[in-house]
This record gives C-alpha cells, structure tokens and sequence, in this order.
C-alpha cells in the first residue's frame, strides 16, 4: 500500500548489520535487518533467544556492547543519521527522545538511591531541572503508571517494590522526558501474567496519549498479538516475515512463523500435541550461505540452501523472506 | 468479527479464555481495551480516596530518616553496639586526657616503682620509672588512635580512587594501577611496615606515612573489585541508556555502591593498625619516648613480666579491646549498611 509507505517514519533502520569480532571467530549477531517504527506505532519485535533483536535495538542507541561493531547499514530517526553523529549527541537523544526499558527490572534500578532519584535522574540531566523538581515530576509520572500513592513510593528503595512496580518504575523512568519512541527489550518477562497484561495495557494507554512510537522486543507471540500493530519476526539476524499483526499471526507466510505459532500451547485444545522445531538455531559465527532457516524447514528445497533468500515485499504492506511462502 | 468483550470487574483475558494465537480466530477488537474502556482505568487506580487521604496517611507512613533507618538495623546488633560504646569511651577519655588524667605521664615517682594495681591514688598502678599507669594509658590513647584511624582514612580515600579509575577504565589503565600495587603484596604487611617507618627514621608522622603505604594496595583491591562488579550491573546500562556521561556514571551510581565495603573493610583494618602502630612503637620505630604510646608501654612492661605483670597487660588488654571493637563494629556496618540485608 502506498499509503503505508508514505506516513512518515520516525524510525528507520535499513540493512543494519552488527557483529561482534572475538578472538577467533566472527559473530554476525545481526545481519542485514531493516525495519521502520511510524509514529504512534508499536512495532513488535519476534524470535527466539539469539535471534539478534536485543543486539538491534542496542545498536540503534550506539551502545553495542563490546566487542560488537554496526559494520553495515542506516539508522535514520526523524530523518537524522544516527550513525553519524557524535557520542555527546547521542548521549543527548538517549533516555530523552529515544528511550530503553530492559528485562530486569531489579537489577536495572540502581540499588543506592530512591525511586525519586532515579526517576529524576533523567529529568536533572535533559531538561536541567533541580532535584527538587525533578521529584516532583518524579511523583506525576509515578501516578501516570498507574502506582497508588506515588508521592509515599518516591521515598522507596528499589527493593521494596514488587516486580510489577519496579517495572512500572523502569516505565516511568524511559517516559520522563517525553520520548519520541521507546524501546523495550522483552520488558515483561519477569512478571506473571496478570501483571504483564496491566503493564501492556499500560503501554498501549500512553501510546494513545503521548503519541510514541514503540518498539517492543519480545519471544512471546501472546504478547505481540495482543499488545502490537505491526510485527517483525526475525532468526538468526535477519528478518524472516514482517507486516501487520493479525495478517502474520493469522495466515503466517513463512515457515518460521507459522511453526513458531504451531509451538505454541492452544487453550481448549488438549488433544492436540505441541509442535517443537525440530533442531536449533544455527551458530551465528557460521551461518549458512542460503536460508537460514533452511535446515530446520519442512518445505526445503536444494535452491533455499544454494543462495541468500531476498525479502519480498507484497503489495499488501507485508513481507517475507522465502522461496516458497505459504498462501 | 466477535464482538469485544468488555468487562471491567475481571473477566481476564476474554470470555473464551486465555487462548492466545489461535489461528481460526478473528483477534480484531477481542482485546477489551481496544474499544477504548481499558482495563487499568488510571483515575480509577490511584483513586480519589487515595488522593483524599492522602495528607493524613502521609503523617502515619512518614518513611523515617536515612540515620534512623541506618541505627535501627545497626542497634538490632547488641554487640556491635557495645563494642562503639566501647570505642567512644575511649575516644573521649582520650580526648579529655588533660582532664582526666591524674598524673603527668612522662614524670615518674621513684619510691613507687612497679607498684601493683590497686595503690592507692594509682588505680592502675605505676611503671618500673614509677609513672602512672592510668594517666600514660589516657594520654598513649591520643597517639595509638590517631596512628590507627588517620592513615585507614586517608588511604581509604587515595585507594577508593585509584581503584575506582582502573577498575572503570579497564585496559591498560588497570594494568598499570593493579600491576603497581600488586608489586607491593610481594612483602608482607608487617615487614613493609617496617622497613619503610626503618627507611623514614622514627616519629609519628613517619609512622602514619608507612601505615599508609601498607595499607593502599589492599583498600585499592577492595575498591578495584566492587567497581568491577557494580560496573557490569544492568543499571550502569540504564544510566547510559538514560544519557549519563562516563562522569556522571562513576562518582553518581558507581561510587556509592564500592563505599560500604570499603568502609566496612576499613574499619576493621583499624584493629590491626593499632597493633601494628604499637608494633612499630615496640621496635622502636614509632613514638620517641618518654611520650607514652600503648605499644611503648607493652614494651616497657616486657623487663618486669615476672615481677609486676600489670605494666604490660594493662595497656595490651586496652590495646586488644579497642582493636577488637573496631573489628565487631566492622561487620555490624556491613549488615547495616546493605540497604538489602537490613529489614
């Protein structure tokens, strides 16, 4: 559709390649991945571990731990390079217009200080406000997340809040300067479900409200169905299947995906026994010429495995990386 | 299209049950948030009694000060509690030795040499040059303390640094640092001691220099280990994904989690730089006499051992008891200090 090409991007990641270089071998964590998050969009990251999502959206911060390197590729937000500019620009945009939420809420929240503090770190860095100020500001963006009595929860230390109020607390810290989008990297789980669905819940209220853009990582399709608009399933570096939510979960057109959806348990449905994938990932410092995901694939062919496989854009806002999709 | 259920008083996920991702299902506006009534209604969560009481219940919950919160879980400890009592006893009576003390330290009185515990107006009894001992273990007080605590301090402070910079900067940074000091462990602590205070000649100040130098290299690995740790914890990412500048992040969030073991590890360094000050002392290599010194004393008890026990083991019982203090204080700021261990 071209109407979808033409609303403007506010992020834009194309043909991103990162690898890490150890001492022996050469680790293509990611490896040619492109994707865009529109404005008020949340764009939902899928795959397993090792998938290379996490080493993605590191690299769009620039903070690609070491020894990784983005040896390939654009990152462009609201039309800027992000590759080229400086570390004290960068350092700028991080937590104020582009912010990160990670998976551990506990250990992410530095055990020294109080909620207020670390809520207001942000606020005093950015925006230049005092520390009273930014506790202040700490407490409104406390009840925005939806914590009783945020004004008492300030005085806390990390450790006496629950898990869910930690990562409501991780949530308020990634939304104190107003970001154009957020990052979360597989935020909720280390929460139990009944909390991962207020938090997304959560996350779909602010979006609506503030208008972000979002892009949530994630290994649980529940999660993508319920909370995402779009979504990008990736293995082994590269982007498998993308386009909207309900057309990839309902009528998956790579084989990746749709086994990813036959792996997953079905309420109502006992008779019915769990697929697994057979075999696993392959070694991202050897990745096979052609189709990565060819040696596990019930529809390989000789050709998936002799070249790279290209991803197809079809007409209907969607793509997919395979020679012979489904439908 | 199924019509969206939505039911604010549970009602979790849907009524169909948690099934996620089936494929035969039409996932449009099944989610009841999507119709627009979510589930987390916000004004609903904090609540307009929360809000209304909140004045009344911020007076009953006041969190209570960082000192209060810090002496409780110090003072659940009744033998960390003693043994400060017991350093700040010393301490003042230390301090007040001009008042305190009944005699002059350093003039003795010949006719009561090595007279016994107990004589009358000697409560301690005197030295074998007929000095109080009392009056000597009050004034030696002011020296043994300063000799034990200033260099813990101030090696503290040059140690925290040093291993603040090499264990963030890492590389070749570290190397220098950690290899330098790691040339220092291939003396033992005492023998450094006292070669170096040999080296400066005796006096306090010399003394204090040399417990400094013995002590750095092992504050600095204390140091260097807790930057190293903290340094990889998630929440130094969260800072730098939040902006923070390398600055920002060392004396901000990595700092304040090296001080407590630093703080802890000193304080019980403070016990044994005590008796290795009155070891020097004892050698000779510390203070000059007459200028009384609980290491000197013990020295000068040593000729008398079998005739007038007292003149050594009054001061080495003092010497022992104040370092032990320190040690016992030490691991009662430990649990204290963690903010996690202390509930």
């Amino acid at each position: 559709m071209t109407a979808a090409v033409a609303a403007p991007a506010l992020l834009e990641v194309e043909d991103l390649h990162t690898h890490f270089q150890l001492k022996n071998k050469l680790v293509r964590a990611v490896n040619g991945v492109s994707f865009a998050v529109r404005r008020g969009e949340i764009l939902g990251i899928a795959g397993e571990s090792g998938a290379g999502k996490s080493v993605a959206c590191l690299s769009i911060l620039r903070l690609v731990p070491n020894p990784g390197r983005i040896v390939r590729g654009g990152i462009r937000f609201t039309g800027q390079d992000l590759l080229a500019k400086s570390e004290r620009e960068m350092r700028d945009l991080r937590g104020q217009t582009v912010s990160m939420v990670f998976e551990d809420p506990l250990n992410s929240l530095d055990p020294a200080f109080k909620v207020g503090d670390l809520i207001g770190e942000a606020l005093t860095l950015h925006k230049g406000l005092s520390r009273r100020d930014a506790w202040k500001k700490a407490g409104e963006l406390l009840r925005l997340v939806g914590i009783p009595d945020p004004d008492r929860r300030l005085d806390n230390y990390p450790h006496e809040l629950s898990g869910g109020m930690q990562q409501r607390v991780m949530i308020a810290i990634a939304l104190s300067c107003d970001p154009a989008l957020l990052i979360a990297d597989n935020p909720t789980t280390a929460l139990d479900v009944t909390i991962q669905i207020q938090i997304l819940d959560l996350v779909k209220q602010l979006r609506d409200r503030l208008g972000m853009g979002v892009l949530w990582i994630t290994h649980d399709l529940g999660v993508v169905a319920k909370l995402c608009d779009r979504v990008v399933i990736m293995y082994a570096g590269e982007v498998m299947e993308e386009g909207d939510v309900y057309g990839v979960l309902k009528r998956p057109r790579h084989p990746y995906t749709r086994r990813l959806i036959d792996a997953l348990p079905k309420l109502g449905r006992p008779e019915q026994r769990l697929m697994p994938i057979e075999g696993r990932p392959p070694d991202p410092a050897n990745l096979p010429s052609g189709c990565p995901f060819a040696p596990r694939c019930y529809k390989a062919q000789p050709a998936c495995e002799e070249r790279a496989v290209p991803l197809v854009q079809s007409g209907d806002g969607r793509a997919v990386r395979c020679l012979f999709p489904e439908d | 299209m199924s019509v969206a259920k939505v039911d604010k008083d549970g009602g979790y996920p849907d009524e169909r049950g948690a099934g996620r991702l089936d494929k035969d299902r039409d996932y449009r506006g099944a989610y009841p948030d999507e119709s627009g009534a979510g589930r987390l209604d916000l004004k609903e969560a904090t609540g307009p009694r929360i809000e209304a009481d909140a004045a009344a219940e911020q007076a009953m919950f006041r969190r209570p000060s960082e000192w209060r919160i810090f002496w409780e879980a110090f003072s659940r400890d009744r033998l960390a509690v003693g043994a400060a009592a017991v350093i700040g006893l010393v301490c003042l009576a230390s301090v007040l030795a001009p008042i305190l003390s009944p005699y002059d330290p350093t003039v003795g009185d010949n006719s009561l040499r090595l007279a016994p515990i107990g004589t009358l107006g000697h409560v301690l009894g005197l030295d074998g040059q007929g000095r109080d001992i009392l009056s000597r273990l009050l004034w030696g007080g002011r020296v043994s303390l300063i000799i034990a605590l200033l260099p813990v301090a101030v090696a503290s402070v040059i140690s925290v640094l040093l291993g603040l910079v090499a264990g963030f900067a890492g590389g070749k940074v570290d190397m220098i640092i950690m290899r330098t000091l790691d040339v220092f462990f291939a003396f033992p602590a005492v023998l450094l001691a006292v070669a170096i205070a040999g080296v400066l000649g005796p006096g306090m100040l010399n003394v204090m220099l040399s417990l400094t130098i013995v002590l750095v290299p092992y504050i600095s690995r204390v140091a260097y280990m807790a930057t190293v740790t903290v340094k990889n914890e998630l929440f130094v990412d969260q800072a730098r994904v939040s902006g923070a500048r390398p600055a920002q992040i060392l004396f901000h969030h990595i700092l304040p989690n090296t001080l407590s073991p630093v703080i802890v590890y000193g304080s019980t360094l403070v016990g044994i730089m005590i008796v290795l000050g009155a070891g020097l002392s004892f050698l000779g290599l510390g203070i000059t006499p007459p200028r009384p010194d609980w290491g000197i004393m013990c020295a000068d008890g040593r000729n008398f051992l079998s005739v007038a026990p007292h003149v050594s083991a009054v001061p080495g019982i003092v010497l022992i008891l104040v370092a032990m203090s320190f040690n016992i204080v030490g691991d009662g700021l430990r649990d204290a200090l963690d903010p996690k261990l202390r509930k």
